[in-house]
């Protein structure tokens, strides 16, 4: 049944409307009884960031989250599956990644999002450079070793 | 030399540190795996050097997918350089 499932990922500049991509999933599709969003937005770590620089790997970041997509339809029995992530620079409280899931119980759709995410953190190609507000020099931002352990842990 | 070059492409603190985006190089017939690469690149200048000197925080990608080191890059159309990735 999920084989059917086509998930809609894009790599874009632009923002996207969260209630735009919930009715992508959900208009006319009367077997979806849950859907959760995910929502990563831009922070300014208590006034010290005035924004976020967000590189990509343009040739591989839309294959590389597709992958993962068709992993978690592999994994779970979804009706739909949305991810987009933003490049560009990104002010604080502006949105960055968007993950929707829908599925007939929520348990799926709750499990599927947690999974896209913990394993776009850590494969999908893009780097975050910080802007400081004090006009100095910003830094990447380094990789978290839990965020390597929160994708292990869906390893099977 | 292999008959083709290889386009290699470099993001974020690689691409700074070597200072250029993406090359076309013509790899070495001894330059077999990822390993072989990243300690070949390593002896190409100061910015290489810099770039590379830990090897194995490096994360690689070739032809648009990870791989690890041990991987054989022969036929590769592209080899992408690049740190830990830091989206989401």
């Amino acid at each position: 049944m999920t084989a059917s499932v086509e998930p809609y990922v894009s790599i874009q500049r632009e923002d996207f409307d969260v209630a735009a991509e919930i009715a992508r999933l959900t208009t006319g599709q009367t077997n979806v009884g849950a859907v959760v969003n995910f929502i990563g937005l831009c922070r300014d770590e208590a006034g010290a960031l005035s924004a976020l620089e967000l590189e990509h790997y343009p040739g591989m970041a839309k294959a590389e989250i597709a992958r993962i997509a068709n992993e978690a339809l592999e994994r779970w029995n979804l009706c739909g599956l949305t991810a987009i992530h933003r490049f560009g620079k990104m002010a604080p409280g502006d949105n960055i990644v968007l993950v929707v899931t829908a599925s007939t119980h929520r348990q799926a759709a709750f499990e599927a999002a947690s999974f896209l995410m913990d394993y776009l953190k850590s494969r999908a190609p893009f780097w975050k450079k910080e802007h400081r507000a004090d006009g100095s020099a910003g830094d990447w931002v380094d990789a978290k070793e839990e965020d390597d352990e929160a994708a292990a842990r869906w390893a099977r | 030399m292999n008959e083709h070059p290889t386009r290699l492409v470099y993001f974020a603190w690689v691409r700074e540190r070597i200072g250029r985006q993406e090359e076309d190089v013509a790899l070495p017939a001894e330059v077999e795996t990822v390993a072989d690469l990243l300690t070949w690149l390593k002896g190409r200048g100061e910015e290489y050097e810099n770039a590379l000197q830990y090897p194995e925080v490096i994360r690689v990608a070739i032809n648009h997918e990870h791989v690890d080191h041990r991987e054989k890059i022969a036929g590769a159309r592209e080899i992408a350089l690049f740190p830990p990735m830091t989206g989401g």
